[in-house]
């Protein structure tokens, strides 16, 4: 019965994709082993610096907005209206498309469990290890996507990938993970390469990650950015993302930065969010007809303070918002439960309320695309994670 | 295979358990090697860190700074900047310190086993203030006692105010002690199984939830405050009354709780059979193979035993087994051990290294140990740098150290050499006929450098 069960989800999901939700199917979630890479993708974007959820997507309808945010509140007014309360920041108007045909969402008011001292460093760790605060951030010993490939059979190192130079602690542990950085420079000269080719053969290890190396750099010369439908150029890391997730990888992650908007928000935060906008429609143009079996989320360590600061910026908060991306995931839609502006009702009357865990809708992305059990992601994905109810975030 | 020749001792002496070839006076006697550790150690005077002292001054003006930043005093804002900068260059100038002595030292084993020790008790603070201190940690706590008995340089590690902050013992509070009581403060727990777990008997040992919140409430009192501590500080008001008992054993409960009673709890935590066996594996895992011959590993482990925990007894006894000086090239170096053992290759000059400016010293070493996966300045986490070779051979990490290799032999200043005399000078009878054959073949003599630092032969030691 186990066996049959692992074999009949192996092809429901290699075959029909996400269309047939493991909910649906109670004798499933007793199968603690059953999740394989299988079709979907998945990337996991960390946005490095506490994005502020209220800039992404600010809430036009709500009037103590304009008063906590007198000057920011004017930028503000060029957002693109959503779904009547949220808008969308201006700058990301090249991916309405995608709101528009429902791969564009997102939460509202969610954060890790992270609290009250708002560092970058330990909330990006907690963030990574996705652990509660009931663990010490430096006895975490591996990251959450790495722990969900730890319960995944028939995976391989190329399966996932870190993308970029940063330290990406989302992914590391004791399942394989491959790194590269798509501006990594191999340049050797033709001859130098034939020879350093012909110095490692005697040595498996040296010359299968060299050859993996220069082929990595040779098939991103091959792809030289091209321009996106909307004008600029392709984000790197995103092109470098979607060609491996076109081969055998399946798990992508990688960092972008930039967020942290101390003051002059509106042009920083526009860098930022141009670069994750472009970041986005790059895996989109890149993956083709693949967007469709493709979740990509955004997280952060943190979101920023309600109110802006004496230098038209906002500083490090409590509750932020996540983004949803992808073909496989239904978009169109900002979910979450908003908590509201009054001072009672934000959190250490300063930051906006959390109210609920942002790794509960990772997780459910998690068990749509790959059917992973409920208790291994409450147990050890997400240790003391409570799911809750599905938000059917599932297209 | 990829060493198919004989390989002397003089190479097993300088590249397995030093930093590499060229060595002038590197001896290859087991006895000889342990007693280049109890000399004087010139190579860390020859290129002197910050003291402890100014260490903790430099995170007090910090602090300050800091302070009159938050009452908006006029100027606080620069200098408080200031500040930042300045425990950003010290650690910067520790990093070129590092290097400057890797290449200089004539006791190469000694610093082998300062990187050793300083992997084994890493810390990653990100207060400021212990961020300052971090950067001589090493020097202040390790160093000293690399070669001496186990308890001690435990009990350095595991008290040295970096470490308290880093792992939450300054927050720690009895419950039931004066100031727990009164203020409602609790336990941390995190020191206490971080000891128990990496420090000493390793996490498979037999050992449970209740040793580690007892030995956490024996470690209450252990303290260090900048504002008042010149060094870690014991303040009986923090410490949980009674006796606590640590695998079976009983400490304290006699009068006031005292130091004295977590230095007993260590030193039997350095002598236990379980951290007899994870240690002498570790060693020997570090500088033989990823997977040691289970004999060398049993001979270290009671040598430890016996010796009551001197480390030198066991380095001797490592030493001395046949084990040590065969399968060369079974480990792979560490991105440090790697840099540092090409820039001696390459004849690079301490003086040199520690008067680079800060961009180059930043570009040309700090960015690249990272992207090698080993940043010198912040190691991931208490438990340090992973050591097996699939950790360090993988294709980024790999690239890295080619395009290293490459940009390092093209800044060579000697670029006179041919690199199949380079090839034996760096590699000795380490470097195969095949080796110098290929590097003789190169386009360019710096191309032909820069594939000998590249080789596997080179990278593995």
């Amino acid at each position: 019965m186990a066996t049959g069960a692992i074999s009949r989800r192996g092809l429901l999901r290699g075959g029909l994709g996400v269309a047939c939700s493991a909910a649906a199917h109670p004798w499933l979630s007793t199968m603690t082993m059953a999740a394989t890479p299988g079709d979907a993708r998945l990337v996991v974007i960390v946005l490095r610096g506490a994005m502020d959820g209220l800039g992404i997507l600010p809430p036009v309808s709500d009037r103590l907005f304009a008063d906590y945010r007198p000057k920011l509140a004017k930028s503000a007014g060029n957002a693109l209206p959503l779904d009547g309360y949220f808008a969308l920041n201006e700058t990301m108007a090249p991916l309405m498309p995608l709101w528009e045909a429902g791969e564009l969402g997102f939460v509202q008011a969610v954060s890790t469990p992270y609290r009250d001292k708002r560092s970058h460093f330990d909330g990006q760790d907690l963030l990574e290890a996705g652990t509660g605060m009931d663990v010490v951030l430096a006895a975490q010993r591996d990251g959450w996507l790495n722990r969900m490939l730890q319960a995944m059979p028939g995976i391989t190192a190329k399966t996932a990938f870190a993308v970029g130079r940063d330290e990406m602690k989302i992914l590391s542990g004791d399942a394989p993970a491959l790194q590269w950085s798509p501006d990594a420079d191999v340049t050797l000269s033709p001859q130098a390469q034939l020879l350093l080719e012909h110095i490692y053969a005697p040595d498996p290890l040296f010359s299968e990650a060299a050859g993996e190396a220069l082929g990595l750099a040779a098939e991103i010369d091959r792809e030289a950015l091209s321009p996106l439908s909307t004008g600029p150029r392709q984000e790197p890391m995103a092109a470098f993302a979607a060609a491996r997730l076109l081969q055998e990888t399946r798990i992508v992650s990688y960092s972008l930065s930039g967020w942290d908007t101390h003051r002059a928000q509106d042009g920083a935060l526009s860098r930022a969010l141009n670069l994750l906008q472009r970041s986005i429609l790059t895996l989109k143009e890149g993956l083709g007809p693949v967007w469709g079996k493709t979740a990509v989320l955004a997280m952060t360590e943190f979101g920023r303070t309600v109110a802006e600061n004496g230098s038209g910026g906002t500083d490090h908060g409590t509750g932020g918002a996540m983004l949803l991306a992808g073909g496989a995931l239904r978009g169109g839609r900002v979910y979450g439960d908003w908590p509201g502006l009054a001072e009672a009702d934000l959190y250490a009357r300063r930051d906006l309320m959390p109210t609920a865990d942002v790794r509960a809708y990772a997780a459910w992305v998690m068990r749509g695309l790959y059917g992973m059990d409920r208790g291994l992601l409450e147990g050890s994905v997400f240790p003391g994670l409570d799911l809750g109810a599905d938000p059917g975030l599932l297209a | 295979m990829l060493f198919d020749q004989a390989i002397g001792p003089e190479t097993y002496a300088a590249i397995r358990f030093g930093y590499g070839l060229p060595a002038r006076h590197i001896p290859v006697e087991p006895e000889a090697m342990l007693r280049q550790l109890t000399r004087p150690d010139r190579t860390a005077a020859g290129f002197p860190k910050m003291t402890f002292a100014e260490s903790i001054a430099l995170g007090r003006d910090y602090l300050a700074a800091r302070q009159d930043q938050r009452a908006k005093m006029d100027g606080a804002d620069e200098r408080e900047k200031a500040l930042k900068r300045e425990i950003q260059v010290s650690l910067d100038f520790g990093l070129a310190a590092d290097l400057a002595r890797i290449v200089e030292t004539e006791d190469p084993f000694r610093e082998r086993l300062v990187h050793f020790w300083k992997n084994h008790f890493a810390i990653a603070p990100t207060a400021r203030p212990a961020v300052a201190m971090s950067g001589i940690y090493s020097d202040h706590a390790i160093r000293p006692r690399v070669a001496g008995r186990f308890g001690d340089l435990l009990a350095a590690a595991v008290t040295h105010p970096a470490m308290l902050i880093y792992l939450d013992q300054v927050v720690s509070v009895g419950p039931n002690s004066a100031v727990g009581k009164k203020r409602g403060r609790g336990l941390n727990e995190n020191l206490a199984r971080e000891v128990l777990e990496l420090h000493t008997l390793g996490v498979g040992a037999a050992y449970g939830q209740t040793d580690v919140r007892q030995f956490a409430e024996l470690l209450t009192g252990l303290s260090f405050n900048i504002r008042k501590d010149d060094a870690v500080a014991f303040r009986s008001e923090y410490a949980e009354p009674g006796a606590e008992k640590v695998l079976g054993e009983r400490y304290g409960g006699r009068g006031r709780a005292r130091l004295e009673h977590i230095r007993e709890a260590l030193d039997d935590l350095a002598v236990h059979p379980a951290t007899a066996r994870h240690l002498s594996h570790k060693l020997a895992a570090h500088f033989v193979a990823d997977t040691p011959d289970p004999a060398l590993v049993a001979a270290m482990e009671a040598a430890w035993l016996d010796s009551g925990g001197d480390l030198s007894a066991v380095y001797g006894t490592m030493l001395r087994h046949p084990a040590a000086w065969h399968g060369f090239g079974a480990k792979v170096k560490l991105p440090m051990e790697f840099m540092g053992s090409a820039l001696r290759a390459l004849g690079a000059r301490g003086a040199d290294l520690v008067s680079l400016p800060r961009g180059k010293l930043k570009k040309q070493f700090r960015d690249q140990l990272r992207a090698m996966g080993q940043d010198p300045i912040r190691p991931p986490g208490p438990d340090g740098y992973a050591d097996a070779e699939t950790a360090w051979v993988q294709p980024f990490g790999l690239a890295q150290r080619i395009s290293w290799a490459m940009a390092a032999a093209a800044r060579r200043k000697d670029q006179d050499a041919e690199p199949d005399r380079f090839a034996r000078r760096a590699l000795g009878d380490a470097a195969s006929p095949r080796l110098v054959k290929a590097v003789s073949a190169a386009e360019t003599r710096a191309e032909g450098v820069g594939l000998v630092l590249a080789s596997a032969e080179f990278n593995r030691r």
